[in-house]
């Protein structure tokens, strides 16, 4: 086979991974026009939304050849920061642009810290989870926070209120903001800077690229989509809870690498992420159909990560032509 | 009027000075050599002309305008590129977005990828390698095509001067033939090219003037062609060295036969190789890149998998399922041509990368005995005359020299009965060299085996008793070194 048939598999690869999982559970399930019914399709969609907004961030981090930890405190201080908001009665479209703004600014800390304290992102991050969470908890006085019905609870619904938008006005932004991230990525100067950033940071630093500059504005900007999905988070709940989402980092990282990102940098895709939280969210969605325990879920989708990265791993040695 | 002149450059870090008074000139047109040891300070100046950091004290001129670069950026937009000793090149993007890395043809911050393909496509043809696809992903270049996109990356921003940092350290020779047509054509077009190179036979063929760096100081520059080799090198190392590159000559009694080969192939590269090794000798290999060389000691220290048949000290050998854990064990040491990544642990200690592969002699029950660590380490430095601020401090700290030493330093420290050594003295200077070929000779008295890949003719023709060429997998029948030329090794190797 040439090269291109060879890197055409390697980008259908989690697309098949995908088609695979759905099979298997409308298969195991019996009842395939249950299983692939619009309801549950729908349920699986919004259920996907937060992942896929976290793995819209995470993917150009990484592809930067980044990480950050603290996904999970992020989503958690910014539902928070807009909870609070429409509590003292802000009008909803300001409680979701702080509830942004708050993630970009937590961004921005991670990639001063990196770059000016020379911190590995790792270890920044891993700082910001425990910084974000206690401030989260500072805010909402370690409660939950009720907020008033306004539009903002509607964004993440399963069945949308206006039906000719068939599933959740969340979706479709996510959707949009993916396809639109996606061609940044690899039709701007910005994006293409991002990669040879990940791919090889002391060339682009010879080439002229003020790669510090840039690290902040990667992880400021990530910051901004964890914000989103800090909000929509809050919006599913209808309450700004500072201890949810703990963990949602591995979520959002497992799924950016199940969709071709690798953690050294120069790789990955919005578009296998995007793939990568959807067979997540089909994998708990099934395990939940089939009543089986969450722990058999957390050892399906722990097994999962590994064999994605391992067939992953075996495609590229397979496709790679000698040096 | 000249395009670079530099007068009085000065560079302290810390307590050291690494530049203390270097002048020097470029013609536009003119292609100089810049040589010395390592540690003389030509990477500093590289560093600084490029951007990287200012100079303390000293006058830049380009083209008769103060030159003071900020940084990478303002330094290629000044008409200065440079070429990395590393190939600097992002793997995972195209060729055409390497070339135009920092300049990319955008309008709003889009990139206009036809412009970029064309841009790109021009220049590869202006160098007659219109057949490389702007498209395709550097990862998945070979070595020398590499090197072409880094040099049109350095074109696309209209260079004036090109600063070539120990540019043929990894290539082969046709491929260096290949980088020299491509500098002639650069110096037609009016470029000026400094050019940094331990190899003075390559300096004279492209070269036209030299300078000579020596601690920090330019202590000498002129026509390459009104000085000779041995000048060249005093002026390098301050002093006259006697030359040890001459001729081999047999071992005095060739000592009982401690291995042989028969037919060992690791597939794809290393087809049939079979030879004899005797203890007291010194068994040059020599052959292109890629034609097997490294595949052949890899495969004899069971790092690769290997068949055929082997004989250690008369003992019979599979060369399937050879593992390099035992293959220590049974005698045999092995230093990587990529010290960086396989020779030494950088991170670690002088010390433990000197220990490394027999921590048995100065352990007891697995603890350390750090007093006899150090002192083994000091025996085995004062060998090799590594300059060190400690037995202790990291080895990243070295210069490429003393690092290449460190790495050898832990085969004398293993002590094996047989050395397969893979370019053991490349890419450092001449002293270092130096001290690296008496200590090879002196194990070889001491009856050890030596088995030494090498890319550079007159090390090999010097040093070994016999020689072998590699060419595509096969090993020619090894003759004594005194009846091989560099012209005869080489038509062996290419094959003709």
């Amino acid at each position: 086979m040439n090269a291109a048939g060879r890197r055409w598999i390697v980008r259908l690869g989690p697309l098949l991974g995908l088609a695979g999982v759905v099979a298997f559970f409308a298969v195991l399930i019996g009842s395939p026009e249950r299983y692939l019914s619009a309801t549950n399709l729908r349920v699986i969609l919004a259920q996907t939304v937060i992942v896929a907004l976290g793995a819209i961030g995470m993917t150009v981090i990484m592809v930067s050849g980044g990480i950050d930890l603290s996904v999970g405190s992020s989503i958690a201080l910014t539902g928070v920061v807009a909870a609070v908001a429409l509590r003292g009665g802000s009008p909803p479209a300001a409680a979701l642009a702080l509830g942004i703004a708050a993630g970009g600014a937590v961004g921005a800390v991670n990639g001063l810290a990196i770059t000016g304290l020379r911190i590995v992102p790792f270890i920044a991050t891993l700082g910001m989870l425990g910084i974000a969470r206690g401030a989260a908890k500072y805010l909402a006085n370690q409660q939950t926070v009720n907020v008033p019905a306004t539009w903002i609870n509607e964004l993440a619904v399963t069945v949308p209120a206006r039906r000719w938008l068939l599933v959740a006005p969340g979706v479709w932004i996510t959707a949009i903001l993916a396809a639109a991230m996606s061609l940044v990525l690899t039709r701007t100067v910005f994006g293409r800077h991002v990669f040879a950033l990940g791919s090889n940071e002391a060339a682009a630093r010879a080439c002229g690229i003020a790669t510090g500059r840039l690290k902040i504005w990667i992880y400021a900007m990530a910051g901004l989509f964890f914000g989103l999905a800090g909000v929509l988070q809050m919006s599913r709940l209808r309450q700004g809870d500072p201890t949810v989402a703990a963990g949602a980092e591995l979520d959002v990282i497992a799924a950016v690498v199940i969709g071709g990102g690798s953690l050294s940098g120069g790789e990955g895709s919005i578009g296998g992420a995007m793939i990568g939280a959807l067979i997540m969210a089909v994998l708990r969605n099934g395990c939940q159909q089939m009543g089986w325990s969450s722990y058999v879920e957390e050892i399906i989708i722990g097994a999962i990560i590994v064999l994605a990265v391992a067939a992953d791993r075996y495609r590229i040695s397979r496709s790679a032509e000698p040096a | 009027m000249a395009l670079l002149e530099l007068s009085g450059i000065e560079k302290r870090f810390g307590a050291t000075a690494a530049l203390s008074g270097v002048t020097l000139t470029i013609q536009p047109g003119e292609i100089r050599a810049l040589v010395g040891e390592n540690g003389a300070g030509k990477s500093t100046l590289v560093a600084i002309l490029s951007g990287a950091f200012a100079p303390d004290a000293g006058r830049m001129r380009l083209a008769g305008e103060p030159y003071a670069p900020r940084d990478a950026a303002d330094a290629r937009r000044s008409g200065v590129a440079c070429i990395h000793q590393e190939l600097c090149l992002c793997p995972h993007l195209s060729v055409a977005e390497n070339i135009l890395l920092g300049i990319e043809p955008a309008s709003g911050g889009w990139i206009s990828r036809r412009r970029a393909l064309a841009r790109a496509a021009a220049l590869l043809s202006e160098f007659g390698r219109g057949e490389i696809d702007p498209g395709r992903r550097v990862g998945s270049l070979a070595l020398p095509d590499r090197q072409i996109v880094e040099i049109c990356r350095a074109l696309a921003c209209d260079a004036r001067l090109l600063l070539m940092d120990e540019p043929t350290s990894t290539l082969q020779r046709s491929n260096v033939d290949r980088l020299f047509r491509l500098m002639r054509q650069l110096r037609e077009r009016g470029i000026a090219i400094l050019y940094i190179s331990h190899f003075l036979e390559e300096v004279r063929e492209i070269a036209g003037t030299y300078t000579i760096l020596r601690d920090g100081q330019s202590v000498d520059s002129g026509e390459l062609a009104s000085v000779g080799d041995g000048g060249l090198i005093a002026g390098m190392v301050g002093r006259q060295l006697q030359s040890t590159l001459a001729r081999g000559t047999a071992p005095a009694a060739p000592g009982e036969p401690l291995l042989e080969v028969r037919d060992l192939a690791s597939p794809p590269r290393l087809r049939s190789v079979s030879f004899e090794l005797h203890r007291g000798e010194i068994l040059g290999i020599a052959g292109l890149i890629g034609s097997g060389r490294t595949d052949l000691l890899r495969a004899l220290f069971g790092l690769s998998p290997a068949t055929g048949r082997l004989r250690w000290r008369g003992e019979d050998l599979p060369a399937a399922g050879l593992e390099s854990s035992r293959q220590i064990r049974r005698g045999l040491g092995y230093l990587s041509e990529d010290r960086k990544a396989e020779g030494l642990a950088l991170g670690l200690s002088i010390a433990d990368n000197v220990t490394l592969s027999r921590f048995s002699t100065c352990a007891r029950r697995g603890w350390i005995h750090l007093r006899e660590q150090r002192k083994q380490t000091e025996d085995v430095l004062g060998l090799l005359r590594v300059r060190t601020p400690g037995v202790r401090s990291r080895v990243l700290r070295l210069s490429g020299g003393n690092q290449q030493k460190v790495a050898l330093g832990r085969l004398l420290h293993q002590d094996p009965d047989l050395l397969l050594l893979d370019e053991p003295a490349r890419g450092i200077d001449v002293g270092s060299k130096n001290d690296i070929y008496r200590e090879i000779g002196r194990m070889a008295e001491r009856g050890k085996a030596i088995l030494m890949v090498s890319s550079y003719l007159p090390e090999l023709l010097s040093l070994c008793h016999r020689i072998a060429v590699m060419s595509r997998g096969r090993l020619s029948p090894a003759r004594p070194a005194s009846e091989w030329t560099q012209d005869s090794i080489l038509q062996a190797a290419i094959g003709s």
